[in-house]
């Protein structure tokens, strides 16, 4: 009984994990959730408690002007309780990402914020140049910038090194479902950049977060995935539970691959 | 009365009408919504100061869900 190990060693252990801190934001929890595609606002709320993330994205859209008395995201979700992200998703320019940040910095009075620039509305893969130019201006202007980009170290780099506070690689086409297409390349990212790596897309159900998890990420982002799931708020608790483990086995380190068998009872001492 | 162009749609609104008159008018009081007037930002500081002109173009966004 007394070689066995004590549950406040595995508690210290798991406690010894360092918060998700960006841009010099502390993050309870590893998760970020969007808040497109669901039923309804109300059920939004619901699913986003479930899933226990402190982040989430939200547009900036023209206001309903024929009906200024529909529901409004921020009637069920509190700005003051939640970190708001700012997306620029829609935007195909450099000059329409940064006019919509602009926008949001002045509608909420904050300048974290959220940058993609798409290309092709049939794979919506991140254009790589123009998110590189409209971060420089992003940056120059007093953001901080999360940026969403394709999972090409290369480009990683460089937007680290122009000073984005987070690298967010897809993990597979935005709202796919896919899963981590190239872990490979997601590892090379993780492994070289300084500030958080948080994959971006592609998430399909909870093993593929924790496989974003188990490659080191810092966190993850996703939105369809809790959306349109037939049961959001279920899918979105097993995501908070998919990130935590991922995460722990990630900081555990996993058993080495072995091509044979290995017996789990001793050997000796057989009948 | 001044022809506008509010969010892509022809509108209306007395001579002299300031950013906050159009908001009131428009129903979005008290809101987080941000405003564009021929592609500057207004500063919400500058609501109660600025006076609308002819064929101004203005843009107000708020948030909305998104990923």
């Amino acid at each position: 009984m007394t070689q066995a190990p004590t549950m406040t060693q595995s508690q210290s252990q798991i406690l010894a994990d360092k918060p998700l801190v960006v841009a010099g934001r502390t993050l309870g929890s590893r998760l970020i959730i969007g808040t497109g595609k669901y039923a309804s606002y109300e059920q939004n709320a619901r699913a986003l408690e479930a899933s226990g993330a402190e982040m989430i994205t939200v547009a900036i859209r023209r206001v309903n002007l024929s009906d200024p008395s529909e529901p409004r995201l921020v009637d069920f979700i509190d700005p003051e309780k939640y970190i708001f992200l700012p997306n620029t998703a829609g935007c195909f320019t450099g000059e329409d990402a940064v006019r919509t940040l602009r926008l949001a910095r002045e509608a909420g009075g904050w300048s974290l914020v959220k940058l993609e620039v798409l290309s092709d509305p049939k794979h919506l893969y991140p254009d790589m140049t123009e998110t590189l130019r409209a971060a420089e201006l992003l940056i120059k202007d007093g953001f901080d910038v999360m940026v969403y980009c394709s999972d090409d170290p290369v480009f990683a780099r460089k937007l680290e090194e122009i000073g984005c506070c987070a690298i967010m690689p897809l993990g597979a086409p935005i709202g796919s479902g896919l899963g981590i297409q190239n872990p490979v390349n997601i590892r090379l990212i993780i492994e070289q950049s300084s500030v958080p790596v948080i994959v971006d897309a592609g998430v399909g159900t909870a093993s593929d977060a924790t496989v974003a998890m188990e490659l080191g990420c810092d966190g993850v982002l996703m939105n369809t995935a809790i959306a349109e799931a037939k049961n959001p708020v279920l899918m979105a608790s097993a995501m908070k539970h998919a990130v935590i483990a991922g995460r722990q086995s990630y900081l555990a380190g996993r058993m080495p691959k072995k091509r044979y068998a290995d017996p789990s009872s001793p050997l000796s001492g057989l009948i | 009365m001044l022809q506008l162009t509010v969010n892509g749609e022809a509108r209306q609104i007395a001579a002299g009408s300031r950013i906050a008159d159009l908001v009131r008018e428009l129903g979005l009081d008290g809101r987080k919504i941000a405003v564009e007037r021929n592609l500057e930002i207004v500063a919400r500081s500058r609501y109660g100061t600025d006076t609308l002109a002819q064929d101004d173009r203005i843009e107000i966004v708020a948030f909305v869900g998104g990923g």
